[in-house]
């Protein structure tokens, strides 16, 4: 097993598209390294993105931000402005482990590990993040819920990387919000998930949103569906309602260790609602 | 006042409590054990290291259930770094440990996922697992049972042909899963049901759960070339260990030395052997030392996790709260072999109630799974939830408070309990009143939140022990006991032995020694330590004092009977015996070398007089609506310690028996595949509670002296955990207005369980 820590992204791009075996790009290692200690997987090579430059940054971009592959959840949650503007964004990347985790797990390791129930990816999704990623054919930029396939398996080609992720400017009157179930209140794994962005015209109605939720099929899913049942209402209870059937619709969890189908539908429904309010509030100036 | 004339100790019976002014025993020194602790620098099981030690490895079954056809270890023994491979052909027989033989390394078959197949001892861990990879074994394969009431069914996969059921006459000629059979109780059941105004009748199930301690099994051993042993690890008892071991590897127990590291948990599963025998045969194949840890998998796999139980409870009560009769019967599965605690599940149901018509029946039954090891209390958690779940069913349905219940119906001194033995002296009714007159049981409730409250009982245990004091020549006194300190009990030895002879507590040292240096002890098990080994540590500080007073009368140059003990001090006994400046402990060990030498006290015995304990458990629950989580809001522990040495350590047993019982009753649970294997092994998914879902557990320390004792000392390690799971239920029952008969009560359970009660109305 080969380590490398190069400078450039072209030079992690032509280690990653040389490598005839295993390659696996390194972020925070809370997944990669657990993976490996549990014996999951023994990678030929690994590329670690913390040595180049512009990776560990977080940067304003047309109103926006623009985060670096491997900046720290901690770092990210430190940042006043990012905070300000998506605080349900930072809620989210907040969930990861315990602070001594979030010293290294990255949103981007989280996005690329893959796991449905990744917890920073859902409202990343909602508030229309995307990713810039590097490949061996230069550089593309994607919205980030296409990257995650199922379990463990993402669109990235042979080569590629994620350099950076762009969260773009918050339009006026817009809240996120994220809340996942556990059984417990901390250490654990979501078993349902929703990230939620609203907009609001100035009297009050909903002229936009989206709603990602995580932990309820093999990957992150849009449910345009829940996002219509609010576009066009106060978001009101009716409203409220309509947007939790339409994420238990559209939901397709197993039942496993964690969850029965039926407890995971109807669990994605229930924070969704939660979250909307919460969304809400913070789209009101709350 | 402390004083003695150190007559010879009268170890046996149960008249030992004398009344007494304490001064050091009651306060809450810092424990000698706690600096290394929280520094980081006790040495815990594995982090003993010899040199050129080897890395052990084991390999484990991936099937609940084969036929072991061959183990082929050729090309591992070839690898280079490899210098010892051991399998079932590296054991003899042996009748009086047949089970923890069969367990610690399959011989016939294969009888869960983890089971012990082969064991390879390398010059590192990488080459140890590469060797585990390159032993062949053909398995095969046959059906399997991991549930108990199947287990228990006609057609069911048979784990041993030899199994007929103990307990039953006669004896069944078939051979089946069920181990054995017991019965306990008095009076006539029916005739009691039939005065009952109202009778609740329920089926329980509980899933089986791990101690969870968070130090993995670990030891490190090595055999000379003419066959001297010697192994240091993780224990609750080394001298059990070394006998286990001794008999398995095929030594004199005088040929090895074990000595037990400090360990990080144990809640009665390190009591048995898993690693040490095979440790000490790769060690005596290998000529080197081997070190073996288990990973955590393994841990859940492989070690012995506690019963899973199915039950049905049948109780009836008159209208104005007296129960007439009770009967549970209770089917307990502990793994592979025998050994569920189905016998002490049947004799605690009821424990807590003085009844005329009561009769409990026990199950014991085997099942692919590991076998089970002691868990705190073993066996009565789960069917004193079932009792109390009824219990406090009955109470609502009659209208009655539910302390109010059992204080009608409690055991009380000289009642006949419901197992057998009359109670001598015992303090439920005291915690069921502390639990009434308790603040948290005025608080008001709001919403979705409810209120529970169980009791429960556990028998104690005295047992095999002895201990040394020896007087140092600067006055301060060195304790060696036998008895592994799982929960600061070596402060407790040193408060009392301090108290005895009058001295500072920072002037008593207590070491837990190695097997050669004491005669056998039992197990720390039983919540027998503080009780036990501290009456040995008293009376053997007693002897002491006598041996003080005669050196004393021999430099003053009076008489012994002269001289009496008062306040850590010779002094004469009278004005006749002359007028003499008192003489310290301290003074007279300096002069001990003139006066014969030596001065040490000891003491053997198998104690008896262990006092039962009851406890009372008050907890307040929300319970939100829509998704089935379950939050504690308070949580009160009530418990008879008799006489709390350490104030705080016990009760730092309330609150970790509370805390056990917590996840116990909500979260932890071993799930099984449809395959026979375990799904959840490891931390993430085996879902102990975090701090951040406990409230602080409040105590209160009851304290009703146990006549066997010369402080009025009992056990308190296990009952803490007993009634929670009932607790817990019952609030839960109460916040959402329903009843719960299946551990854990996990959200997607509970959602359930509130759809069906919505759909039911
Ligand atoms: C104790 C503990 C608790 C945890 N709790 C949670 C939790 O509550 N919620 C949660 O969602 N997760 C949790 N995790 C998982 C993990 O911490 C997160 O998924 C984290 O965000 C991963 O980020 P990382 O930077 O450490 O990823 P890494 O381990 O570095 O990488 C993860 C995966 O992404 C790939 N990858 C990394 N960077 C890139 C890149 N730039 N381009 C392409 N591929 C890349 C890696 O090759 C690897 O496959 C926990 C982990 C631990 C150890």
């Amino acid at each position: 097993m080969r380590y490398e820590a190069p400078t450039t992204v072209e030079a992690a791009v032509s280690l990653l598209s040389a490598e005839a075996g295993l390659a696996k790009v390194l972020s925070g290692g809370t997944d990669l390294l657990v993976q490996m200690r549990m014996g999951m997987m023994e990678p030929d090579l690994i590329v670690d993105t913390k040595r180049i430059p512009g990776f560990g940054d977080i940067v304003e971009e047309n109103g926006g931000y623009r985060v670096g592959g491997a900046v720290p959840s901690a770092e990210l949650n430190e940042h006043a402005g990012f905070t300000a503007m998506y605080p349900g964004v930072a809620e989210g990347a907040d969930l990861i482990g315990s602070t001594q985790v979030q010293g290294r797990a990255t949103i981007t390791g989280n996005l690329c590990n893959a796991g449905p129930a990744a917890d920073s990816v859902p409202c990343a999704v909602a508030v229309g993040c995307v990713a810039r990623i590097a490949g061996p054919n230069g550089k593309r930029d994607v919205a980030i819920e296409d990257i995650p396939q199922a379990p463990g398996k993402t669109s990235l080609e042979k080569g590629e990387l994620v350099e950076s992720l762009f969260f773009p400017a918050k339009p006026a009157n817009t809240g996120d919000a994220y809340l996942r179930f556990i059984p417990r209140t901390e250490m654990d794994i979501a078993v349902a998930g929703c990230g939620i962005s609203i907009t609001l015209d100035d009297t009050g109605t909903c002229t936009a949103a989206k709603v990602a939720i995580g932990a309820v099929a093999i990957k992150v899913l849009v449910v345009d569906e829940a996002a219509q049942a609010l576009i066009g209402t106060k978001v009101d209870e009716a409203a409220l309602d309509a947007l939790a059937s339409a994420c238990s619709a559209a939901a397709k969890p197993i039942t496993d260790k964690r969850g029965t189908v039926e407890f995971r539908k109807e669990v994605v429904g229930v924070l969704a609602k939660r979250a909307a309010k919460i969304a809400l509030d913070r789209a009101k100036g709350a | 006042m402390a004083s003695s004339t150190g007559e010879a100790p009268e170890s046996k019976g149960t008249h030992q409590y004398q009344p007494r002014d304490f001064k050091v025993v009651g306060t809450t020194p810092l424990r000698p054990d706690g600096v290394d602790k929280v520094t980081g620098r006790a040495r815990f099981g594995a982090d003993m290291n010899l040199p050129g030690q080897l890395v052990g490895k084991v390999l484990r079954s991936p099937h609940p259930h084969a036929k072991l056809v061959s183990i082929d270890t050729s090309e591992a023994e070839a690898l280079p770094g490899v210098k010892a491979v051991v399998t079932r052909d590296d054991f003899a027989e042996n009748e009086a440990h047949h089970d923890i033989l069969c367990n610690i390394m399959a011989r016939d078959k294969v009888l869960y996922e983890g089971h012990a197949v082969a064991a390879v001892a390398a010059t590192s861990r990488a080459i140890a697992l590469k060797a585990l990879k390159k032993i062949k074994v053909v398995y095969d394969i046959l059906p399997h049972v991991t549930d108990v009431d199947e287990a228990m069914k006609a057609d069911a996969p048979i784990l041993h042909d030899d199994m007929f059921t103990h307990g039953v006459d006669p004896m069944p000629t078939t051979a089946s899963n069920i181990a054995g059979r017991c019965e306990f109780g008095h009076g006539d059941v029916d005739a009691g049901f039939e005065q009952a105004d109202i009778i609740i009748e329920r089926n329980f199930k509980t899933a089986a759960t791990h101690q969870g301690y968070i130090e993995p099994h670990a030891c490190v051993a090595t055999v000379t070339s003419d066959d001297y042993g010697e192994l240091w690890g993780c224990t609750q008892g080394h001298f059990v260990l070394r006998n286990v071991s001794a008999s398995l590897v095929g030594m004199d127990v005088s040929k090895l030395r074990v000595t037990a590291s400090e360990i990080g948990g144990g809640f009665g599963g390190k009591t048995t052997v898993f690693l040490e025998p095979v440790c000490l045969m790769l060690a005596k194949k290998s000529g080197k030392p081997v070190k073996m840890a288990m990973t955590r998998d393994e841990v859940f796999k492989a070690s012995g996790p506690t019963a899973s139980s199915s039950m049905d409870v049948k109780i009836g009560c008159t209208k104005d709260g007296r129960i007439t009769a009770g009967f549970a019967e209770v089917r307990y599965q502990g793994g592979a072999f025998r050994g569920a605690p189905a016998d002490f599940g049947a004799m605690c149901a009821f424990a807590c109630y003085a009844l005329e018509n009561v009769k409990a029946i026990g199950w014991e039954v085997v099942t692919n799974r590991p076998k089970g090891a002691a868990y705190r209390a073993p066996g009565a958690p789960m069917s004193v939830y079932a009792v109390e779940s009824v219990v406090d069913e009955l109470a609502k349905a009659i209208d009655m408070d539910p302390i109010d219940f059992r204080l009608k119906n409690a055991a009380r001194n000289g009642d006949k309990s419901s197992y057998g033995p009359k109670f001598e002296s015992l303090g439920l009714v005291e915690t069921l009143e502390a639990a009434k007159n308790h603040p948290n049981y005025q608080i008001p409730l709001g919403p979705n939140q409810g209120r529970g409250v169980a009791s429960g009982f556990w028998f104690n245990f005295g047992g095999e022990t002895c201990s040394t004091l020896n007087v140092n020549q600067d006055g301060t006194v060195a304790i060696s006991v036998g008895t592994p300190d799982i929960g600061g009990s070596r402060a407790s030895m040193c408060q009392m032995a301090a108290e005895e002879l009058g001295i500072p507590y920072d002037q008593v040292r207590a070491i837990v020694t190695d097997t050669s240096s004491l005669g056998f002890n039992d197990t720390t098990e039983g919540s027998r330590v503080t009780f036990s080994s501290g009456m040995a540590v008293i009376f053997a500080a007693r002897e002491i004092i006598g041996k003080l007073c005669e050196r004393a009368a021999m430099m003053w140059d009076i008489p012994v009977e002269a001289v009496k003990w008062e306040e850590g001090k010779a002094i004469p006994a009278g004005a006749n015996a002359g007028d003499f400046e008192p003489l310290t402990l301290a003074e007279i060990a300096d002069a001990a070398g003139g006066t014969g030498g030596p001065i040490a006290g000891h003491h053997e015995y198998n104690a008896d007089g262990a006092g039962v304990s009851f406890g009372t458990h008050l907890v307040d629950t929300e319970v939100d609506p829509e998704t089935g989580f379950v939050k504690i809001l308070r949580y009160t522990v009530i418990q008879d310690a008799g006489k709390a040495i350490h104030p705080s350590y016990v009760e730092g047993q309330f609150q970790g028996g509370a805390v056990q019982g917590i996840g116990w009753a909500l979260n932890e649970e071993y799930i099984y595949g449809d395959d026979g294997k375990l799904q959840n092994a490891g931390f993430l998914d085996y879902r102990l509670p975090v701090a951040s879902d406990l409230p602080m557990i409040d105590t209160v320390i009851v304290e009703v002296p146990n006549p066997g004792h010369p402080y009025g000392v009992r056990g308190v390690g296990e009952t803490g955990i007993v009634p929670p799971l009932a607790a817990i239920a019952n609030s839960v029952s109460d916040a959402a207005n329903l009843r719960m008969t299946e551990l854990p009560m996990s959200p997607p359970r509970i959602l359930k369980a509130i759809h069906q009660a919505e759909a039911a109305e």
